[in-house]
């Protein structure tokens, strides 16, 4: 790996987010707009629960700040992908010395500073809108951050494996890609308050154990070791897989000769 | 005859076949390219030339075959190669959202330049598009994207370079300037490029040998100049016309007779 490459292909998006501030209305305009209704339903709910649990009903917006950091990598790395092919860059790259660890890891990176700017963002609004402080997850944040992080990377490699497979058409799967599993980690409610047949599925994701932790957290102060081992444990596997995915796409993309007409379609 | 190239030589394809779909797009293609060396590609639309560079570039695997470059094995060594190597043209395009000064720094970046600010300046003079620096990509005329797409293409030094009909939809005058410095950089930093192009004009000025492919078969080969003596046409345009109708360089006598 060689770390130049990763930073000129990090830059590529850095000067892209300069020229088009845009698109970092993007990443805060949608955000916003979910951290002010989830609010606005937790104040609903609050005012009609007791003490106790108006307190606990705050976890949606812990929810929501979570799961966004989850999309956003999910995003940052199949919005990056799909950003060379929008702009007929691919072949560029492709014929550059650029080993796919290289362009994998920047479009990782991407997907991180992207979490950033939302993170922050969620993380004042909830504070001052809504006296939710996403920090009361104390040292937990970090490993639940990690976790959701990586998991999101996994999706979006997915999400672009797809794309190279079946071309721009399925371009629309890039983003639906983590709404189809978002029912199924309990983002918005415990795993027991799930069907009972769907309960099995739940804990094939490593994003379940996060945010069940994170409820448990908010209501006791301390999450399960075992649980975040867990998730890390599910990470690791699906990382491999989808890294292992997406080259033997590329490999089959190769082979078939698809990658050029794609690339210049 | 001219006699044999004693360069080194530093890409080679030795009985390349590409199929798509049962179809042959490339057909036992051998060929050899020494350093120094500008060999041409020509063909009629759908002869095999891209998927030629394609094969050569690693984008594409070839069905069977083997392909060099620098004495090593094309898929063994890709990376490196690249490293050596680059690629231009006119059916790709730099991000048409960035400065241009914005992409060839990132390709500068990527293929590791030193002093990438100067090199970048150095090469934008020598194509006479210094003043693009700051101009938006995707807002230049086709004339100026292919000679900021030549800048990327030079950037590394390479001393391999594939152009695929770089001079496609440009005007006869900035056709005529960027052969011109494709020819000049080419000399003074011993290049060795692989080009086609529709153009005949291009052809005779910048190649030194040229290849001719129809439906991925080799028809000939050797200079514009022998080319043309070894058939009954009095210019590379007829030779190209007559292969591509024909898919052979010279009318056999009793065809000739019977129509
Ligand atoms: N990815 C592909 N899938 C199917 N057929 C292809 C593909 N790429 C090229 N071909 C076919 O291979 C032949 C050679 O094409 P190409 O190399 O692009 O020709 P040229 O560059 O000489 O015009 C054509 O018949 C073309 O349709
Ligand atoms: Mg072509």
């Amino acid at each position: 790996m060689n770390f130049y490459v990763i930073r000129a292909l990090v830059m590529r998006y850095l000067f892209l987010y300069q020229r088009t501030p845009m698109r970092l209305v993007e990443l805060v305009f949608w955000p916003l707009v979910d951290l002010v209704i989830w609010g606005n339903v937790t104040v609903f709910i609050q005012k009609n629960s007791d003490e106790k649990f108006a307190s606990f009903v705050l976890f949606f917006l812990g929810a929501m700040i979570l799961w966004d950091i989850l999309f956003r990598a999910q995003q940052g790395v199949a919005i990056s992908f799909l950003e060379d092919v929008w702009t007929r860059n691919l072949l560029n790259v492709f014929v550059a010395p650029v080993r796919t660890m290289e362009y994998l890891s920047a479009t990782y990176i991407v997907g991180f500073l992207r979490i950033l700017v939302t993170f922050v963002v969620m993380s004042v609004v909830s504070w001052f809108g809504y006296k939710f402080n996403v920090f009361q997850l104390q040292w937990w944040l970090l490993p639940f951050f990690l976790n959701l992080m990586i998991f999101g990377w996994s999706l979006g490699m997915i999400s672009t494996a797809l794309i190279l497979r079946w071309g721009q058409a399925a371009e629309s799967l890039a983003w639906a890609v983590p709404f189809f599993i978002q029912p199924f980690v309990a983002v918005f409610y415990r795993v027991e308050d799930m069907p009972a047949w769907s309960r099995p599925f739940a804990w094939l994701f490593p994003a379940t154990p996060i945010f069940e932790g994170m409820r448990h957290v908010m209501d006791t102060g301390s999450a399960s070791w075992s649980m975040l081992g867990l998730s890390f444990g599910l990470n690791a596997l699906y990382l491999t897989l989808a890294g292992m995915l997406f080259v033997r796409v590329l490999n089959i993309t190769r082979k078939r000769g698809l990658l050029t007409k794609f690339a210049t379609q | 005859m001219s006699s044999p190239d004693t360069r080194e030589v530093i890409l080679e394809a030795r009985e390349l076949t590409r199929e798509f779909d049962g179809v042959k797009a490339l057909d036992r293609f051998s060929f050899k390219l020494h350093r120094g060396e500008v060999l041409g590609l020509l063909g009629a639309n759908g002869a095999g030339k891209t998927t030629a560079m394609n094969c050569l570039l690693g984008l594409t695997l070839p069905t069977s075959g083997e392909l060099n470059a620098f004495g090593m094995p094309l898929q063994a060594n890709r990376i490196e190669i690249l490293r050596r190597a680059n690629f231009s043209s006119a059916y790709t395009a730099l991000p048409g959202n960035l400065l241009v000064w914005q992409n060839l720094s990132v390709f500068a970046g990527i293929y590791g330049v030193p002093n990438p600010k100067q090199k970048i300046a150095e090469l934008m003079e020598l194509l006479e598009i210094a003043h693009l620096q700051k101009r938006v990509t995707g807002q230049l005329s086709a004339g100026e994207s292919t000679r900021v797409n030549l800048v990327k293409a030079f950037l590394n030094d390479p001393e391999l370079l594939m152009l695929d009909e770089p001079t496609a939809s440009l005007d006869p005058d900035i056709a005529d300037k960027v052969r011109k410095v494709v020819r000049k950089v080419q000399r003074e930093r011993n290049i060795g490029i692989l080009y086609t192009s529709h153009n005949m004009r291009d052809i005779e000025e910048v190649c030194d040998r040229v290849i001719f492919l129809h439906k991925g078969k080799i028809v000939c080969e050797g200079t514009p100049a022998d080319i043309v003596a070894q058939s009954s046409s009095s210019s590379l345009e007829d030779v190209f016309i007559k292969i591509a109708r024909d898919g052979e360089i010279v009318d056999e006598p009793e065809k000739e007779k019977a129509s």
